[in-house]
Formats: structure tokens, C-alpha cells, sequence
């Protein structure tokens, strides 16, 4: 039994009070703590990627108590690549917060970021769904703090809404959890699937409601319409760092959506048969179809940027809902592309606003260093929008390819297209707006200069653009392995049997009682 | 005893959502207290209702009441105490900043989109 397993969720949760106790005056310090952790991060889930690669399933049992008494924590495929992705991001938002002076604009941004890690990649690692609204809690509280970050009655207001409409999710969440463990008395995940597909067909009422409640609060989460009136709110006020690492956040909610709907509830499951395979598709396609909308009809540039958010999300669930390995492969394909570009794209519209004091999609006098921040721009709505060459167009490609066979494929090609094209041209409007027509608006003698961005900040957001370029050259490999990931997510046995099977302290002693 | 249990989960869920729909700050972050008190009596009955059992090992006892749904509830408690707090404290800030508590955007107010988002 590895022990490193449980670091990424250890790691963050000693460096996070370590800043607040020892180092909470000299930003310096917490600065440099908080990267050397994300660095460290990075090279852990490296490694549980590379041991899991092969399809290998790790477990963790805490304490050494056997599941499903006791907690575990589980690697697969899925959940270490997730937890790569997600370290990689806080990378190169850690950079620009720290380049951009955002961390020092309010108190504890590092221990609020580190805790807010140790919430999401806890929850990408859990094999328990309890201990999944544990994780889901702590990256709530974090990013409650990290939302209202440097303060602004606009962005506590924000913070009002962003927070009441999470705790309407988690108590549904806690309702899911007492229906399904009153009718199946775990909530261990392996062990769910294991006795949710004994339940006879004549008392399926209470795990479809249970069923149903679950799927309401992933899609709360991954900004399903119609719940997804949280977002653009609280993404475009939120500080722009936070709002970058917010781009995986709703991933989260892709990612449970993915774990449970394949492992628990499959779709070939008798008792829950009908229900998400049949309304999470058209659910998806018109999230699709309003994210795009919105990305058109914005008139802030972050709004915009919150609303391509919705709309990716969208084209992750309609890759999701199809309920097929290679459905689940373009998802997780896309998952990244969407993550990395959501994330750039939000870092610039800060630039943005750096340079010109407000986001409004009007005239104004360029910004300063226009050329780079609009070439960074350009680039990332590329990827954004799907267009080629970059990774959101293969994305887009997969996700049809995908979609041909299914029963809704005329729905789900036009839909996808139509909202293309019109992201295109919603984000050439901004763009145009921003960056090309602005040279022409005369300014003012007395206007005031504004600095240029910091370099390193132009840095954090080539990187994460050089990412994007990366999972283009490399999209064969990747692929490859988003494909490996979907058989082994179709292919639950292996895991399941670990997680149940492996003894553990007093296990000889134990007899199962049911 | 059944039916005292679950009307009263009905009842608190019932208020709960009439309050959370409500257009102000306070109601909404009363019936989210409603909320979560309905759903910790419900993970409570999730374990099925026992009278006098005891939820840990003794000598001499052959019933026992489910552990496990007691310790959810525990973490539960905590937390949706903890999460009301914040709120309180998130909502009372916005309040003093902008002299409003509604928890809807008001289109008149500046700085804020109009995108329809609510």
C-alpha cells in the first residue's frame, strides 16, 4: 500500500495553517511556500499518474480500516489525471496571481489557495461519497474566501448569491446521501455498485429519487442549465486568479457526474433506467446552446468569458451523456482543452482590465501592451471557440465523431455547430472591440498611463496557452489515453474488487454482516 | 413515531423552501437554516428509527441503533453551522457596502452586467 496516494490531499492541508500561523505577515514567505508546495504537488501526481497508467488501481485505506467501514482514498486513471490537471492549473494561476500583486490585495490568498486544493483534489481522489461532500465542502469554504478575495461590494454581493446557491446544492446533497444510505446502507462507492445492482425492480423508488437528487447537485456544480444562474455572476467578479483556478471547479461537477453515472448508476442499470441517459443529453445541448448565446449577447468581457464557461461545460456533458467509452474519451479530451483555455482566458480579461480600469465591451484607448495581451487573446478564443488549428477544434471533432451513431446525432451536430459559429463571432466582436478598433479612439491628453502587465504574468498565460498548443501536437497521444481512461471507467470490476476485497486491520476477525 | 418524524422533515423542508425563494438576504439564510435542519432529521431517520438503543458495543445488549448515520449527521451539523456563519458574515458585508440586501442584481445598480442573471 503506497502511502502517496493520500499526499496530495496531506500536503496543502499542512502548508495551508503553516502560512496562517507562521508566515502570515511577510508575503514573501507565503509566496514562496505556496509555490514550492504546487511544485511538489506536481511531481507527486506525475508520479500517481505514471503508476497508475498501466490501469492499476491504488488504494489507500486510512487507518488500515477495510472499506466499507473505513475511509478509503483510490486512484485510477481518471481521478490521477484529474488531479495532474488540476495541480498544473494552480501552477501557472499561482504565478499570475503572485506577478500580478493579487495575492497581496486582501489576507491568507495562499492559505485559502492551498486549502482550496487540498478540497478539489480530495474530492478527484475520495472513493467514498460521503467524504465526497466532505471535499466538496472544503473546496466550498476556500473558494468562499478566495471569491470575496480583496473585498468590493460588487464582489460580495456576488458572494451572497455564489454562496447561497452552493449551500442549496450541498443540502441537496445531503438529502441524496440519507435516501441512497437508507436504501442501500453504504455510501462507499465499489460497495454501492455492488448492491445498488442487487435492488429488486419493485422497490426502486427511493435510489431513483436518490439517483436524481445526485445528478441535481453535479450539475449544480458542472453549471448545468438551468442551474446554472450561479456562474457567470460570481466568475466575473471574482478576482481573476481565483476565477482561473474556478475553471476546474466545475470540472469537479463533470468529474462525479462521470465517476457515479458510470460506476453506480450505469447506464445499463435496470432500476435507474430512463432517467439520466434519457434527460442529461438534452440538458447539456441547451447549455450548450445558452453558453454560446451569452458569450454573443455579453456586454463585459468577463461575463463573456463566464458564459463560454456555461457553454463548454455543455459540450463536456453532451460528450458525457452519450454514456459510451468513446463518448467519455472526447469528454475527458475536452475537459483539459476547456480547463486551460477558461483559465487563460480569464487571466487576460484581467490584463484587460489592468489597462483600462473596466471590462465593458465599448470604445476606449488601447491598453498598455496591446499587441501581446491581444495576440494571447486571439490565441485562447481560438482554442475557446474550436476553431483549428488548436485543441478545442479536435475536442469538437471527437465529441461529433462520438455523436455519430447516437439516436440524437442530428440534434447534437446542429446544436454544436450552430453554437460555434456563434461563439465565433461573439468572440471576434470582443476582440475587435478591444484590441483593433480601440487604436482609432483618440486619448486624451491628460489620461493617466497605465503600467504595463508584469512579465511574468504574460508567462503564466503563454504557458498555459503553450499547454493548449501542446494538447494539440500530442492530441494523438492524448487521446489514446483519455480512451484507456474510458475502458477502464467501463470496466468497474477491477476497482471495485480492490476497494472491497483489500484487508485491513481486523479484517480476519470481521464478519460481514449485511 | 414515523409519521411525527417525517411530517416534521416535510413541514421544515416546506418552510424552507418557501423561505429560500424569498427576495432578501435574511429569510433566505433562514430557510437555508430550515434547509439543513429538515435533511440532519432526515440523515438522522436514515438509519431507521430505534428507540433505547445503544449505537456502540456492549455486554448484554442484542440490539443496536445504526452508528453511522449519527456521525454523518455530526459532520453535517458542522458544517452547514459553520457554511450559515460565513454567509451571515458575507451577506452583513454586502449589505453595509451597498445599502441593499436584496440577493437578486438590481439592474440599476452600477458595475453590474445585465445579462439577466439572477
Amino acid at each position: 500500500m503506497t502511502h502517496w496516494l493520500i499526499a496530495p490531499v496531506v500536503l496543502p492541508a499542512i502548508l495551508a495553517p503553516f502560512i496562517v500561523l507562521a508566515a502570515r505577515y511577510h508575503i514573501g514567505i507565503q509566496r514562496v511556500f505556496s509555490v514550492v508546495g504546487v511544485l511538489i504537488l506536481i511531481m507527486i501526481s506525475g508520479g500517481l499518474v505514471w503508476a497508475t497508467s498501466d490501469g492499476t488501481v491504488l488504494l489507500y485505506q486510512l487507518g488500515d480500516w477495510a472499506a466499507p467501514f473505513g475511509i478509503v482514498v483510490v486512484g485510477d486513471r481518471l481521478s490521477t489525471m484529474m488531479v495532474l490537471l488540476t495541480v498544473v492549473l494552480a501552477l501557472f494561476v499561482l504565478v499570475y496571481a503572485i506577478s500580478s500583486g493579487w495575492d497581496d490585495r486582501g489576507n491568507h490568498f495562499h492559505a485559502l489557495f492551498q486549502f482550496q486544493l487540498m478540497g478539489i483534489l480530495g474530492a478527484f481522489l475520495t472513493g467514498d461519497l460521503f467524504n465526497l461532500f466532505v471535499f466538496f465542502e472544503v473546496l466550498l469554504i476556500a473558494s468562499y474566501g478566495l471569491m470575496i478575495h480583496a473585498g468590493g461590494t460588487a464582489r460580495l454581493r456576488a458572494g451572497v448569491q455564489y454562496v447561497l446557491f452552493n449551500l442549496i446544492g450541498s443540502t441537496l446533497f445531503l438529502f441524496a446521501l440519507g435516501a441512497i444510505y437508507a436504501e442501500t446502507g453504504t455510501l462507499n462507492m465499489a460497495d454501492l455498485a455492488n448492491r445498488v445492482a442487487l435492488i429488486g425492480p419493485e422497490e426502486t423508488v427511493g435510489i431513483r429519487v436518490a439517483a436524481v437528487l445526485l445528478l441535481l447537485v453535479f450539475a449544480i456544480k458542472a453549471a448545468l442549465v438551468p442551474l446554472h444562474f450561479w456562474l457567470p455572476s460570481s466568475y466575473a467578479e471574482a478576482p481573476a486568479p481565483v476565477a482561473a483556478l474556478f475553471a476546474i471547479m466545475t470540472k469537479v461537477g463533470a468529474y462525479a457526474i462521470i465517476r457515479v453515472y458510470t460506476m453506480i448508476f450505469p447506464p445499463e442499470l435496470a432500476v435507474t433506467s430512463g432517467l439520466h441517459t434519457t434527460w442529461l443529453l438534452p440538458a447539456a445541448l441547451i447549455s450548450l446552446a445558452i453558453g454560446m448565446t451569452g458569450v454573443l449577447a455579453a456586454k463585459k468581457l468577463d461575463r463573456l468569458v463566464a458564459f463560454s464557461i456555461i457553454g463548454s461545460m455543455g459540450m463536456v456533458i453532451v460528450s458525457i451523456a452519450l454514456f459510451s467509452p468513446e463518448g467519455i474519451a472526447a469528454a475527458l479530451y475536452y475537459i483539459v482543452h476547456s480547463t486551460l483555455a477558461g483559465a487563460a482566458l480569464f487571466l487576460i480579461a484581467d490584463l484587460v482590465r489592468s489597462g483600462r480600469k473596466n471590462l465593458d465591451l465599448t470604445l476606449q484607448p488601447p491598453i498598455a501592451g496591446a499587441a501581446l495581451t491581444a495576440g494571447l487573446y486571439f490565441a485562447a478564443a481560438i482554442a475557446m471557440a474550436g476553431l483549428p488549428p488548436l485543441s478545442g477544434f479536435l475536442g469538437k471533432l471527437l465529441v461529433l465523431d462520438a455523436a455519430f451513431d447516437t439516436r440524437l446525432m442530428v440534434w447534437i451536430w446542429a446544436i454544436v455547430l450552430g453554437s460555434s459559429l456563434v461563439s465565433i463571432v461573439g468572440f471576434a466582436r470582443a476582440g475587435s472591440v478591444l484590441f483593433w478598433k480601440a487604436t482609432s479612439v483618440e486619448v486624451p491628453e491628460d489620461a493617466p498611463i497605465s503600467p504595463a502587465p508584469a512579465t511574468m504574468s504574460y508567462v503564466a498565460i503563454g504557458g498555459l496557452v503553450a499547454l493548449l498548443a501542446a494538447h494539440t501536437v500530442f492530441a494523438g497521444q492524448m487521446h489514446r489515453y483519455t480512451t484507456q481512461v474510458a475502458a477502464q471507467l467501463f470496466e468497474p470490476a477491477p476497482y471495485i474488487s480492490t476497494v472491497v476485497d483489500t484487508p485491513g486491520k481486523l479484517s480476519e476477525t470481521t464478519t460481514e454482516d449485511h | 413515531m414515523e409519521l411525527l418524524i417525517a411530517s416534521a422533515i416535510g413541514i421544515m423542508t416546506a418552510a424552507g423552501i418557501y423561505l429560500v425563494l424569498r427576495l432578501r438576504t435574511l429569510p433566505v439564510i433562514l430557510g437555508i437554516s430550515l434547509l439543513t435542519y429538515a435533511v440532519n432529521v432526515f440523515l438522522f431517520t436514515s438509519g431507521r428509527v430505534t428507540i433505547g438503543a445503544p449505537p456502540v458495543l456492549r455486554d448484554n445488549i442484542t440490539t443496536y441503533t445504526d452508528p453511522l448515520p449519527q456521525a454523518l449527521v455530526l459532520t453535517a451539523i458542522v458544517i452547514s453551522f459553520g457554511m450559515t456563519a460565513v454567509v451571515v458574515m458575507i451577506g452583513l458585508g454586502a449589505f453595509l457596502g451597498s445599502d441593499d440586501d436584496h440577493v437578486d442584481d438590481r439592474p440599476a445598480l452600477p458595475d453590474d452586467g445585465s445579462e439577466g442573471t439572477s
